[in-house]
């Protein structure tokens, strides 16, 4: 183990720096940004106002539910598991919301903490039977999406009933006022910022390590020392709390509705995959994640402003992801 | 599983057959997928004919059982073809989708004119095969997920949809919606002998021929296939396209029974989520390889059996939900400890 | 023995993202011969074999089989112009049945039907071919032991009327006496005429079984020779270019043993019956038996990976159950598993998360950083002498030994007490091998009990200071270190009833 055997090892002989190991990630999973900025200068020529700060933050605002969705569902994908049933769970937020709080600003907070608890305790649900009782998590979180859906029905009678308190309501459309320049930084956007970054650190963390390494490869994890039943149950919860912080956002941007969380968990999948995150586990960044969320929300802007009408939108963005998620596929298959 | 004797000239490949015999027996008969499902079935028909009759209902009567082949039909029909997928390690969520398309196709094609029945037939039947061979050609040759392959279809599909159609279409002939739609021998429905022999068919593909075979071969692992020199690529466009021809026929069937194509009808009906909870309930591995139809057709009577039985409760569609939810989980988690024990 | 040419490859090249692979390699194969063909992990000899498979399609080069060109772009090619495989990693579907398994792809119809009957006879009457009766066609290939799992795989290739058969590494996944029915097996398919291309790391049965040998290093054949003509040490000097003298490092003293590290008694699970032994602190102790006799089941069970249903397990004289393998990580062990792949590394994670997944589960990384002797990185990469790019390249890059290095490395991170290895040096070249031999060597020699399972019994003789062998679930006897291989096969074949 002398110093000649290094040299003659060549292990780390080109002593990667912080930066540079930034760059080598940002290459590899580079794709998604490069496409994330074509759209921004795309949009921004069709309609040059999108890059003045206000409609910027406007479009960042609007994209931050399914930010944090994608951040949850990153997570769960990442450990090998499926989450279906975000999207029930935002329209259970919103529905359970509207109904405990009745317009009554006083119970704002504590019905927000009951919120984050539901999301907590569906997550370990799905965690649990998807681990414990090995139910493939497709089948469990489906069965949770029907479960969840039927529920809030029942108990409020079949359409949503109640409202929303407009102190509930101001955490999804307000944000910090006065600000020179950009005149108003919404909470939503400094929420999602803030979930971005925790969700790095989370990451870079041991939990993040073992999380990988599960979905990776179960069985090596396991005889590693890794309790990859927790691991994965806390995905799950993690995806149900941040839907539960979506669900907040969401209830603040539009009425009170039954369809608010439809097609969402879809949409927050389809985020994580046009951000290169492999499904069955162990491959892909939870920046790139919301990266493919932000993407995603910018497709519908420029969707919009090419001025396909609302009909045929669904189909164009069909055939954009799945030429995307082709496209990775060609380039993960030239780099091996 | 008839019984060949290879030649049995020693008694150790005598003992070996033998052995084999019983083998074979116990993976065929007790340890086939689809033994629990029946048992559960038979267990929730014995449960929903108390419960019916405790109410004050009845539960095997001829209407009833009418009622109950009726309504297994049209999300049967389409977990036949979602079978064939799932057995391949692959999925479809564009059923829904392309059921709405084909139901609001077929009427336009017909146009009320009973000359257009059959060329509408054949020309929802082409469509079918397309969508099959896009989604087949997409997971094959662009390598795109399954999952995501066929929810950017639906996408699609949804956009073709909601561009051609603001609300249903008429056109759906008279004679052809009384035939397939209400016509009955005894206590079976038309529609219910259609089921029956799409299950036939896709039954005898999945056991006897080559493509059967190599769906199960290409289910089990996609990789061994491909290096004993299986073609792997024509299997799975080749069951998609069986998976979209099965969701075309149920549109053609939902047309029959409405009297019209409604652009909602494929999504309200849940076709995508429920042909596949339809499958995992009749025991098929979600991860390929492992089922058959057989156990799909139980899965479905199962589903069926519980929608009557909540109907007939005048049950919240609510609670259904939530108690079908909760039903699939709990049938798979002892699918899965079975498993468990055999391994 | 014919001297007809049946296979000749002439310049093959092929580059994967422009890093060329193999250098314009010659090789033929002359029917009934068995051709052996060796060269360390990553010299390309499975490249090479996956060109003639039609799995990858050469950049440049000829094949031509029986004298006429042939390109395949599809395995099924290949095996319609008679070349059969049988990969080192096994390519069965366990939910078949054997005769499913053997005709996939390629089922017999009779008016459009799978004629079921006609493959099931086929597959009878090629099962009685190779003299196997001990499984039938009908049966799960899910029931078979490995060993035949290999019939199979063979009878598969066979059943091409395959006339040039490639076995890669067949041995690995064997213990010894199945070998030897591996070797009855090949020689009758050679004396059928078919051609034999035998890819193994084991110069041994190189020796015992082929005409030619043709060494492969760095993508290019460096030389083929008669097998009559030349010898082991020439052969590994050829292999990895330099010479290798000893084989084993040197056996530590007998005092140098310290105390009882692990104390295994009484022990039983669902296929071990009362299985007693300890180990030493620098002390490695051997474990042999057949495959399937209950080596690996012994460590899993103490490694808390599989339920103990009697018995005690003491570690440094406490006594410990482990349900959970994060247990015995935290009690001091490490357990360095036979499949790499499967069981050992997180494929598409960096060097770097590999190394420190085990240490990342038992200790916060709070104490990680005021634990004294915990290495970094590029320590661990010094120690093991690991040639990579560096701690971001992902393990799925490097070749089986450098593998292994970050196997070992995640374990050299817990400071472990007591390490257990099965098959260390399965599928890893001969330079490599040595190294990883002084390795488990020096960690003794530091004071770290060993456990070292293996098939390769000269690998045992060499390095263990005990060898204890298995038989059927049931500890049959323990042999001193430098026992012959008789007297372990004797025992582990359960043909000496009483051991010394």
């Amino acid at each position: 183990m002398s110093t000649e055997n290094v040299a003659a090892s060549g292990f780390g002989a080109d002593e990667q720096d912080r930066g540079r190991r930034f760059l080598s990630a940002l290459a590899s999973t580079g794709t998604i940004f490069i496409l994330l900025l074509i759209l921004w200068v795309w949009i921004t020529i069709l309609n040059p106002t999108f890059a003045e700060p206000g409609p910027f933050l406007a479009y960042l605002k609007r994209s931050a539910p399914l930010v944090i969705l994608a951040a949850g569902a990153y997570f769960v994908l990442v450990s090998g598991n499926f989450d279906l049933s975000v999207g029930s769970l935002v329209t259970v937020m919103v529905v359970v919301a509207a109904r405990l709080i009745e317009g009554e600003p006083s119970r704002t907070w504590p019905v927000i903490l009951l919120l984050l608890v539901i999301g907590a305790v569906v997550g370990f649900a799905n965690g649990f039977i998807s681990t414990i009782l090995r139910v493939p998590s497709f089948i469990t979180t489906l069965g949770m999406l029907l479960i969840l859906n039927g529920a809030v029905f029942w108990w409020t009678g079949g359409a949503p009933r109640g409202a929303l308190s407009d102190n509930f309501r101001s955490i999804g459309r307000q944000g910090i006022e006065g600000i020179p320049w950009i005149e108003q930084l919404p909470w939503s956007v400094l929420l999602m910022f803030a979930i971005g970054a925790a969700s790095v650190l989370l990451m870079r963390a041991d939990f993040g390590r073992q999380l990988i390494a599960t979905g990776d490869n179960e069985r090596a994890a396991r005889l590693s020392g890794v309790r990859v039943d927790r691991v994965r149950i806390l995905a799950f919860v993690l995806s149900g709390v941040l839907a539960a912080v979506a669900g907040i956002l969401l209830g603040g941007f539009g009425g009170v509705s039954a369809q608010v969380g439809k097609g969402l968990e879809f949409d927050a999948i389809t985020a994580c995959v046009l951000g290169g995150v492999v499904l069955g586990g162990g491959r892909g960044s939870v920046v790139a994640a919301m990266a493919g969320a932000l993407t995603l929300e910018a497709l519908f802007t420029w969707l919009n402003l090419q001025g396909i009408s609302g009909a045929l939108e669904d189909t164009v963005q069909g055939v954009i992801i799945i030429g995307a998620v082709g496209f990775a596929a060609y380039r993960l298959r030239g780099a091996r | 599983m008839t019984v060949v004797d290879p030649s049995e000239s020693s008694p150790g490949t005598r003992a070996a057959a033998r052995k084999e015999r019983v083998a074979g027996w116990r993976v065929g008969v007790l340890a086939s997928p689809a033994a629990p499902v029946y048992g559960a079935l038979i267990g929730i028909i014995v449960l929903a004919w108390i419960v019916v009759t405790i109410d004050g209902g009845e539960f095997l009567t001829t209407g009833n059982i009418v009622n109950m082949l009726q309504r297994s039909v049209a999300l049967g029909i389409v977990s036949l073809g979602q079978t064939v997928v799932i057995l391949l390690g692959s999925l479809d969520l564009s059923v829904a989708a392309l059921i709405s398309l084909s139901s609001l196709v077929t009427a336009q094609q017909m146009d009320g004119q009973p000359g257009n029945v059959i060329p509408a037939i054949l020309i929802v039947l082409a469509m079918g095969a397309g969508v099959g061979l896009a989604n087949g050609l997409i997971i094959t040759k662009l390598r795109v997920n399954a999952f995501i392959a066929t929810l950017g279809m639906a996408l699609i599909l949804g956009g073709i949809i909601e561009n051609g159609w603001s609300g249903p279409q008429g056109g759906v002939t008279d004679a052809f919606s009384q035939d397939l739609g209400y016509t009955r021998f005894g206590v079976i429905p038309m529609s219910f002998i259609l089921f029956a022999v799409v299950a036939v068919v896709i039954w005898f593909i999945l056991r006897s021929t080559r493509f059967g075979y190599r769906v199960y071969a290409v289910g089990g692992s996609e990789d061994v296939s491909k290096l004993s020199g299986l073609r792997t690529h024509r299997t799975i466009i080749g069951a998609h396209i069986v998976c979209s021809l099965t969701a075309v026929i149920t549109g053609i069937f939902l047309a029959s029974r409405l009297k019209a194509g409604t652009p909602t009808v494929g999504l309200d009906g849940g076709y995508d989520l429920e042909s596949i909870a339809a499958v995992v309930l009749g025991g098929t591995a979600l991860t390929g390889g492992r089922g058959g139809v057989i156990g799909t057709i139980g899965g479905v009577f199962i589903l069926a059996v519980l929608d009557n039985v909540f109907n007939q409760l005048e049950f919240n569609s609510f609670v259904r939900d939530v108690v079908r939810g909760i039903v699939i989980i709990a049938a798979v988690a002892i699918y899965a400890r079975r498993q468990e024990k055999k391994a | 023995m014919s001297e007809q040419t049946l296979l000749q490859m002439e310049g093959i090249r092929k580059s994967f993202v422009g890093v060329e692979v193999l250098h314009g390699v010659d090789l033929d194969l002359r029917a009934g011969e068995i051709h052996a063909i060796v060269g360390e992990n990553g010299a390309g000899k499975s490249t090479l074999m996956k060109t003639l498979a039609g799995v990858h399609a050469p950049d440049e080069g000829t094949i031509r089989i029986d004298g006429q060109e042939v390109s395949f772009h599809h395995p099924a090619a290949a095996q319609a112009a008679g070349v059969g495989i049988v990969y080192q990693e096994f390519n069965l579907l366990p939910d078949r049945n054997v005769a499913e398994n053997i005709f996939i792809g390629r089922e017999p119809v009779r008016a459009g039907i799978v004629d079921r009957r006609k493959m099931e006879r086929e597959t009878a009457a090629l099962l009685e071919e190779v003299g196997e009766a001990s499984f039938g066609p009908r049966t799960p290939v899910r029931w078979l032991s490995v060993a035949q799992q290999q019939v199979v795989e063979i009878v598969k290739a066979r059943s091409l009327n395959a006339r040039i058969l490639v076995l890669d590494e067949p041995t690995a996944a064997l213990a010894e006496g199945e070998v030897e029915l591996l070797f009855t097996l090949v020689r009758r398919l050679q004396e059928l005429g078919v051609g034999v291309l035998y890819i193994s790391h084991r110069l041994r049965e190189v020796f015992a079984l082929s005409d030619r040998i043709t060494v492969i290093k760095d993508g290019g054949v460096v030389k083929t020779l008669n097998t009559a003509e030349t010898n082991q040490r020439e052969l590994v000097n050829l292999m990895v270019g330099r010479e290798l003298d000893g084989y084993f490092p040197e056996r530590g003293a007998k005092d140098d043993l310290g105390d009882v590290r692990l104390k295994v008694s009484g022990l039983s699970t669902a296929l071990l019956r009362d299985v007693s032994f300890e180990v030493r602190a620098g002390e490695i102790v051997g474990l042999a038996g057949l495959q399937g006799s209950g080596r690996t089941e012994i460590a899993r069970a103490v490694f808390g990976a599989d339920p103990i249903a009697d018995g005690t397990v003491e570690i440094d004289g406490k006594a410990k159950r482990f349900k959970h393998p994060r247990q015995a990580v935290k009690a001091g062990l490490g357990f360095i598993t036979e499949d790499r792949k499967a069981e050992g590394l997180a494929l598409a994670q960096s060097i770097s998360d590999n190394m420190l997944l085990a240490v990342r589960t038992v200790m916060p990384s709070r104490k990680r950083r005021s634990t004294p002797g915990l290495m970094t990185v590029k320590e661990l990469a010094e120690v093991t002498e690991l040639r990579a790019r560096g701690p971001e390249q992902e393990v799925r890059f490097l070749s089986g030994g450098n593998q292994q290095k970050v196997v070992l490395s995640k374990w050299l991170e817990t400071q472990p007490g007591i390490l257990i290895f099965d098959e260390p040096t399965r599928g890893i070249d001969v330079g490599a091998k040595a190294g990883i031999h002084d390795l488990i060597r020096k960690l003794a020699k530091d004071g770290v009990a060993v456990l070292m399972i293996s098939s390769e019994l000269p690998e045992l003789i060499g390095m263990s200071d005990r060898i204890l062998v298995m038989h059927e679930g049931v500890l049959a006897g323990e042999l001193p270190g430098g026992a012959s291989e008789p007297q372990i096969m004797e025992l582990a074949t359960g043909s000496a009833e009483v051991a010394a």
